[in-house]
């Protein structure tokens, strides 16, 4: 397979993963703004959401002022925020037109689709009900890519590199997640106790969409160390770190059988996934739960290069 | 009067379209309609959509598509395609000679002037041999019909000629839209086109090459206004679309960069211009292209398809020779006819050409896609004598032809079913092993009344071409 074209596949697959976080994350401010707290403390919930994307660089060199409105329309459509939902949608759909040649065409269908659906809407006029269906509406695009991809696509080369973009890009996300809302997760926060606790350790797995999990899992309210180690270290859970490594490494060693060959990257992975393996959450949690998610965002990216170098480029 | 190929001048229906014409009374024009708007779905969901160059608003637009097929009978066709085999042999032995012998030159056929001054004739491909003698691997000739006896080739093309995936768009949209009436007229198909085309790419491949050729098809990328067409082609005949990043050249030997190294490559159909296929011999500005790649065509190690200088045989003045060309080469009979053509750089016909400007159309030489030409019946004064100023300053830049009155098709419009004219761009393979044509190729429609300009570029429709027994 062409270098490029594994490499669109790869973005292709991140954008539509980020383009899904974006949308929960969005969510989940929504939310917590609309909970009875202080001003200035529901603005920390939109600054929080900036941060946990990854654009508080980019928003404060364009705006002087967190305010809910700039917020949302930064990170859903704003055309001067690379990584708007709108704008992960074009790039996803860029990467896919692209390589038309290597998706089926019902992921084609899909992601054309949503893009010309997208430019339909009139963002500047939507209320926040109107943002809420927008913001379903994308995770439901994600859902269908996903499927469709996981129902259509071959099972070579082509799939793996779309399977290992959205991996990563999922990986990323969490520990970006908790790297910035670690502190509510902390010992000396869990005194405060109360409704609105209760609410931000809801919020930080509902954007993760493991809410329902947690329970299943534990079953037992929500502990800020329990909702750690659902979200780093439980190999169940979709969208925890050791569960995305998992599927990172058989990807990359599917890769590497059909190749005929190991390499870096494969090294790599394997030692960030034996590490998750061998860890627990109370060594996390004594060590620093901050520099750990720190580590992790700086792992992911080394391998993201390392992927780069082996195979995209 | 034009040919309507629906109605013959008494007012009944001609042969080939007994069926069409019946349908078309039992059908309302909002069913009509309906299947327009599904078949712009087709279309717009598909993603199949062109670029028009200099139009900041329409990033990407589709063609508008007529639903109602233009009908050819088999009689109709096979003279049509034997006229067309010959033809592109003809040019095809064209080539190999003014990169070769020149024997055309030394018959005194040609002026050697219009060789030699023609931008895109190729010094740097004389004296190598196109692999397998092959320049034109694929031809696009566009003819018309003015009666219903003879085609007239209104252009060659012989560079890059597009347009293929809406034939092959077009019939999907015929089957799926109209199953009935497909299947009471027994089409002949075309959807083996990809297949006649990998068969050709791969007869041409060097002699060197192992025994099953890696073919790559090679894109500007997806800004490219034909960008739709590359990806679906080379998906169909399940060969890498390359950019002329993927590939690189060591030591005369093309590879293309894969997630498990190198590959080599021995044949690339290439859908980018000569200007920018290799920067280190012709621009050297391109990003598009290959670095070498001219090298390793001169080495014989990879074949291009279509050969570099293609567009020294397809220019408007060299068009005029073409029946001279398969008198000379092939010793036979022109089939086809050529449209009359003035050739402005000679003093006879541009007197006469200026004398006549009101009823001819002239155009440029080099120019394509409807762009800097003038249609004499259709312009105003004032633009006559503008254009009068620049034949007169630049007489070797034009030809003029009489204005064709082009055979017209029913065409579903927003005032109901009216002929409307077109045009037919048959698609000519050509490999080691002979010619492929796939029965009928891509009609164009002017959607405008009257109008004759069918380029898609100018608001032009496309439409199913079924050739049929009866």
């Amino acid at each position: 397979m062409l270098s490029r074209t594994a490499d669109s596949l790869f973005w292709f697959s991140r954008y539509v993963e980020r383009a899904d976080y974006l949308a929960r994350v969005l969510e989940a401010a929504m939310r917590l703004s609309s909970l009875p707290i202080r001003r200035e403390d529901a603005e920390g919930e939109w600054a929080s959401a900036l941060s946990t994307a990854g654009c508080m660089a980019d928003f404060t060199s364009l705006y002087d002022r967190v305010s809910p409105a700039k917020v949302t329309r930064f990170l859903a459509y704003s055309k001067r925020n690379p990584t708007s939902i709108r704008n992960c949608l074009r790039i996803a759909r860029r990467n896919a037109r692209q390589v038309r040649t290597a998706l089926t065409a019902e992921m084609w269908d899909t992601i054309n689709s949503a893009w010309l659906e997208l430019n339909k809407l009139d963002f500047d006029t939507m209320d926040a009900s109107a943002m809420a269906r927008f913001l379903e509406w994308v995770k439901e695009m994600s859902l269908r890519i996903d499927g469709s991809g996981y129902r259509t696509m071959l099972r070579n080369d082509a799939y793996w590199f779309a399977r290992l973009g959205i991996f990563l890009e999922r990986a990323d996300n969490t520990a970006r997640i908790l790297d910035v809302k670690y502190h509510v997760l902390l010992p000396e926060n869990v005194e405060v106790g109360g409704g609105l606790d209760y609410s931000q350790w809801a919020a930080i797995l509902r954007a993760v969409s493991a809410l329902t999990a947690y329970h299943h899992v534990y079953h037992e309210s929500l502990k800020p160390m329990r909702i750690a180690d659902l979200m780093l270290l439980n190999d169940k859970m979709p969208r925890s770190l050791a569960s995305c490594y998992g599927a990172i490494c058989a990807n990359l060693d599917s890769l590497a059988a059909a190749y005929g060959k190991q390499g870096e990257a494969q090294r790599l992975a394997r030692s960030m996934r034996n590490r998750l393996e061998n860890c627990r959450i109370e060594q996390i949690f004594e060590s620093g739960l901050h520099e750990f998610c720190e580590t992790a965002i700086k792992d992911n990216g080394r391998l993201g290069a390392v992927i780069a170098e082996q195979y995209l480029v | 009067m034009s040919l309507n190929e629906m109605h013959a001048e008494d007012g009944s229906v001609r042969r080939p379209y007994a069926r069409v014409a019946e349908w078309l009374t039992t059908i309302s024009p909002e069913q009509l309609e309906r299947r327009r708007v599904e078949a712009e779905l087709f279309y717009r969901r598909g993603g199949i959509t062109f670029a028009v160059y200099g139009d900041a608003q329409g990033e990407e637009r589709i063609i508008p598509y007529d639903i109602i097929p233009r009908i050819l009978s088999t009689q109709e066709w096979s003279k049509l395609s034997a006229g067309l085999e010959q033809r592109v042999k003809a040019l095809n032995a064209y080539l190999r000679d003014i990169y070769g012998p020149q024997e055309i030159l030394k018959a005194g056929i040609v002026p050697p002037e219009l060789v030699w001054r023609n931008p895109a004739f190729r010094p740097e491909m004389c004296g190598i041999e196109a692999p397998h003698g092959v320049y034109i691997h694929i031809g696009g000739i566009d003819v018309v019909r003015v009666d219903a006896d003879d085609f007239y080739v209104l252009e060659d093309n012989a560079r890059t000629p597009s347009g293929v995936s809406y034939m092959l768009g077009g019939r999907e949209i015929s089957i799926r839209l109209m199953p009935e009436l497909f299947r009471s007229h027994r089409v002949a198909p075309v959807e083996n086109y990809p297949n006649e085309l990998l068969a050709t790419l791969q007869s041409v491949a060097p002699r060197g090459a192992s025994g099953e050729p890696t073919i790559a098809l090679l894109t500007p990328g997806q800004y490219n206004s034909a960008f739709y067409e590359h990806s679906f082609l080379a998906d169909a005949m399940g060969v890498e679309l390359v950019e002329g990043y993927d590939l690189f050249v060591r030591d005369d030997i093309v590879y293309m960069r894969t997630t498990e190294g190198p590959k080599r490559v021995d044949v690339i159909y290439r859908r980018i211009d000569d200007d920018f296929i290799d920067p280190l011999v012709f621009r050297p500005d391109s990003a598009l292209g290959v670095p070498g790649l001219y090298g390793a065509y001169a080495a014989g190690n990879v074949t291009i398809a279509n050969a570099m200088g293609t567009g020294a045989a397809d220019d408007k003045v060299i068009y005029s020779y073409v029946p001279e060309f398969v008198r000379f080469y092939l010793g036979e009979k022109p089939i086809l006819k050529n449209v009359q053509t003035w050739r402005c750089r000679e003093a006879d016909d541009l007197r006469y050409v200026l004398d006549h400007l009101a009823e001819l159309v002239v155009k440029e030489v080099h120019g394509s896609g409807g762009y800097g030409m003038l249609v004499g019946p259709h312009a105003t004064k004032e633009e006559r004598a503008n254009f009068a100023e620049r034949l007169k300053a630049h007489p070797d830049n034009y030809i003029a032809q009489p204005t064709l009155a082009l055979s017209t098709c029913p065409t579903f419009v927003s005032n109901g079913v009216a002929p409307r004219h077109v045009d037919l761009r048959p698609f000519v393979l050509t490999g080691a092993n002979g010619v492929r044509i796939v029965p009928g190729g891509l009609t164009r429609v002017a959607l405008r009344e009257g109008s004759l300009v069918v380029n898609s570029s100018q608001g032009g429709g496309t439409k199913d071409t079924w050739v049929i027994e009866c």
